[in-house]
């Protein structure tokens, strides 16, 4: 039978599982309001919170694989539910563990401790210690200075995800702005796609061999510092990280060593990095200005990279009540397109659109093409999602591998555009 | 007003009755202003209040879905600081919304996404743009700047069984809102806003905002209870339900810093 027919009864079937899981819900609204009268915890108050999400998760490539070990599809379940506890002193505890299942690829199967720590705040200063999530950055395509977490890349190539990061942390905000030190005790390992994964270069990522520049290797001790202020209409912030750089050198293992048996892999190289940062954002009228750039100096040679643009916001577009916001970005990076980096946005440009309904359902679309100036290298996603009931939450998302020329770092990637949708209930 | 009552009052009436000057002394403009001054004195100097609320989002065919959320407040030297804490619906949980309200240039805003722990800017001068889906806009749910618009007195009436003045308020800056005018009912006794009638750019009534359920806390500030938002035009509704007001508790002002809302919760 031919292939392509097949693909799209399997899409038709996926979509009508979908259709299903829709009809079968309430429409958009809570059937029956129910009288949550809580007590009032005032700020001062000690209390509990248990909640977090469970979801199905489906994924269909549109194309054959091109790697022997690859599926067409992968569905699998995960989980990330929060507990929180805060004393009467503001003190808090929150434990936030995150695992998935996964049917294609066992290097997707994967848990992480989310986020494990105590919260010490006073007025103009807190303490943080145990495992946490930090974010620093404002542009919407290139995450490119985020740098205290390391990315779960196994769990979505849009790199959001993140795994929790070990840290001992101290901030202060006074007049002048605030001053966040961060003592990094133990390196998090990236996650890639095992051999049966989609999304991954033709050679296997080996994950369980990573090498290290550091002799301490993960248990290096990395630290950041990071200043930021708002004056009017602009947030900013600067950052020096000194420690094991989170993003790896990819190394064929025939390169480390010629005679190696077995088949070629790739292995993580982790290096030492000085990296200094910085991110701002300024709004204005209805437009909202956004740059983050870096300086990194670490095994080979220093480089600067930058990314920026605008988001401009048509409020009730068209006389309704949608918001749609126009998205324009740029990413620049000095190394180019060498093959040796992982670098993918050195010349490129963003365009992108989001669209708010405003919606009781909390409606949201965006939609963003990549575009490389120089190469033709091209990909498109999109995304939306809405809740149904007061509960449920399905979320839909596409990429498609526009072009991929073979020098590209998306080549090997060029036959796995796919759709994802999601269930989630969060309580 | 305070000049007529240091006359005497038969001289004060008869210069009204004779004198179409000195009656016109107080334009309706003045008047309007003065009586909007009057109710932003007398709203203001709380320091800072908590308070929790529940929105109940109504469409035509009676429908209704939920959110709730915490509110806290601060006054400062330039306007009002405030942070809306989302509980429920579930996805959205831990989702803050940080407004500074300035008396005079552009209004700073900021979005916590608690799942990238990210905050972004929000760019929207215009404010007329829905609040979480609701029949309120972010314009509707901020506190009143009096310096962002000009006041004409209309008429008084009664008005839900009380005296009122009606005012006429329109933006100083029509960029900043989604109304050409709103018409506004406050009770004479206490300065409380009873009704305002939205009026979009077309002129037409938009949206009519009722109060009701008001109460006095600190012995001193009346804030309302029930608020109902119907809009005219497309049948739909919203009610906010305020409940635990609690106020001069403390708030520190750096809770209100973009950069420590990931501590907020």
């Amino acid at each position: 039978m031919d292939e392509s027919i097949a693909r799209m009864q399997r899409l038709a079937s996926l979509l009508a599982l979908g259709a299903w899981i829709l009809a079968a819900l309430p429409a958009g609204t809570d059937a029956a309001v129910q009288e949550t009268q809580q007590t009032s915890p005032a700020p001062s108050q000690s209390r509990d919170e248990f909640s977090g999400w469970i979801a199905a998760e489906g994924r269909l490539f549109f194309h054959d694989p091109l790697f022997a070990g690859q599926r067409d599809q992968d569905a699998s379940v995960a989980a990330q539910p929060e507990y929180y506890h805060r004393w009467q002193d503001g003190s808090a505890f929150t434990f936030v563990p995150f695992g998935r299942l996964d049917s294609a690829d066992p290097e997707r199967t994967h848990w992480d401790v989310r986020e494990l720590n105590y919260l010490y705040p006073r007025d103009d200063w807190f303490f943080r210690v145990g495992v946490a999530r930090v974010f620093w950055g404002s542009t919407e395509f290139v995450h490119l200075v985020d740098i205290v977490n390391q990315t779960d890349w196994v769990e979505h190539i849009d790199g959001e995800d993140k795994l929790g990061q070990p840290m001992f942390e101290f901030s202060i905000t006074k007049g002048w702005g605030t001053i966040d030190f961060m003592i990094l005790p133990y390196f998090r390992e990236r996650t890639f796609p095992g051999r049966h994964g989609r999304l991954r270069p033709e050679l296997v990522i080996d994950t369980d061999d990573a090498i290290f520049r550091s002799s301490s290797k993960e248990r290096n001790i990395d630290v950041a510092a990071r200043y930021s202020r708002t004056i009017g209409g602009l947030d900013f912030g600067v950052y020096i990280f000194k420690g094991t750089g989170r993003e790896p050198l990819l190394v064929p293992s025939t390169f480390l060593d010629p005679n190696a048996p077995g088949e070629p892999k790739l292995i993580p190289f982790y290096e030492q990095i000085t990296q200094i940062g910085a991110d701002l954002q300024y709004a204005t009228g209805n437009w909202l200005w956004k740059l983050e750039a870096l300086y990194h100096d670490g095994y080979l040679d220093p480089y600067a990279a930058a990314t920026g643009g605008f988001e401009y916001t048509f409020v009730g577009f068209a006389g309704g009540r949608s918001d749609v916001g126009l998205l324009v970005e740029y990413a620049w990076d000095q190394r180019g397109d060498e093959p040796t980096t992982t670098s993918l946005f050195d010349n490129d440009i963003f365009l992108g659109m989001r669209l708010t309904p405003n919606d009781a359902a909390t409606t949201m679309l965006l939609a963003g093409i990549m575009q490389d100036v120089a190469e033709s290298e091209s990909v498109l996603r999109v995304e939306a999602s809405r809740r149904f009931g007061s509960h449920w939450r399905l979320s839909l998302e596409a990429w498609w591998f526009l072009a991929a020329p073979e020098d590209s770092l998306i080549y090997s990637v060029r036959d796995d555009d796919f759709v994802r949708m999601e269930m989630a209930y969060y309580f | 007003m305070q000049g007529i009552a240091g006359i005497g009052l038969p001289m004060a009436i008869g210069m009204i009755l004779l004198s179409p000057v000195v009656c016109g002394a107080q334009t309706p403009e003045e008047k309007g202003r003065a009586i909007a001054e009057e109710a932003d004195r007398r709203y203001s100097g709380y320091g800072d209040f908590t308070a929790r609320l529940r929105m109940a989002l109504r469409n035509r065919q009676g429908q209704t879905s939920e959110r709730e959320l915490r509110v806290r407040t601060l006054e400062v030297e330039d306007g009002v600081k405030s942070l809306c804490i989302f509980d429920s619906p579930a996805d959205v949980k831990q989702t803050i919304l940080l407004t500074h309200t300035h008396k005079k240039q552009q209004d700073d805003q900021w979005l916590y996404l608690p799942a990238l722990k990210r905050v972004r800017r929000i760019a929207a001068q215009n404010k007329s743009g829905s609040f979480v889906g609701s029949e309120f806009s972010y314009e509707d749910i901020a506190t009143h700047v009096l310096e962002k618009y000009t006041y004409r007195w209309l008429r008084d009436e009664a008005c839900d069984g009380q005296d009122c003045y009606v005012l006429e308020r329109r933006p100083t800056d029509p960029r900043d809102s989604g109304y050409t005018r709103q018409i506004v009912w406050l009770d004479k006794d206490q300065y409380r806003t009873l009704k305002v009638d939205y009026y979009d750019r077309k002129q037409s009534l938009l949206k009519t905002l009722t109060f009701k359920d008001y109460r006095k806390h600190l012995d001193r500030f009346w804030r309302p209870g029930d608020m109902n938002m119907v809009n005219h035009q497309t049948g739909k509704s919203s009610q906010l339900l305020w409940s635990d007001f609690a106020f001069r508790t403390g708030l520190p002002e750096n809770d209100f810093n973009q950069a420590n809302l990931m501590t907020i919760r």
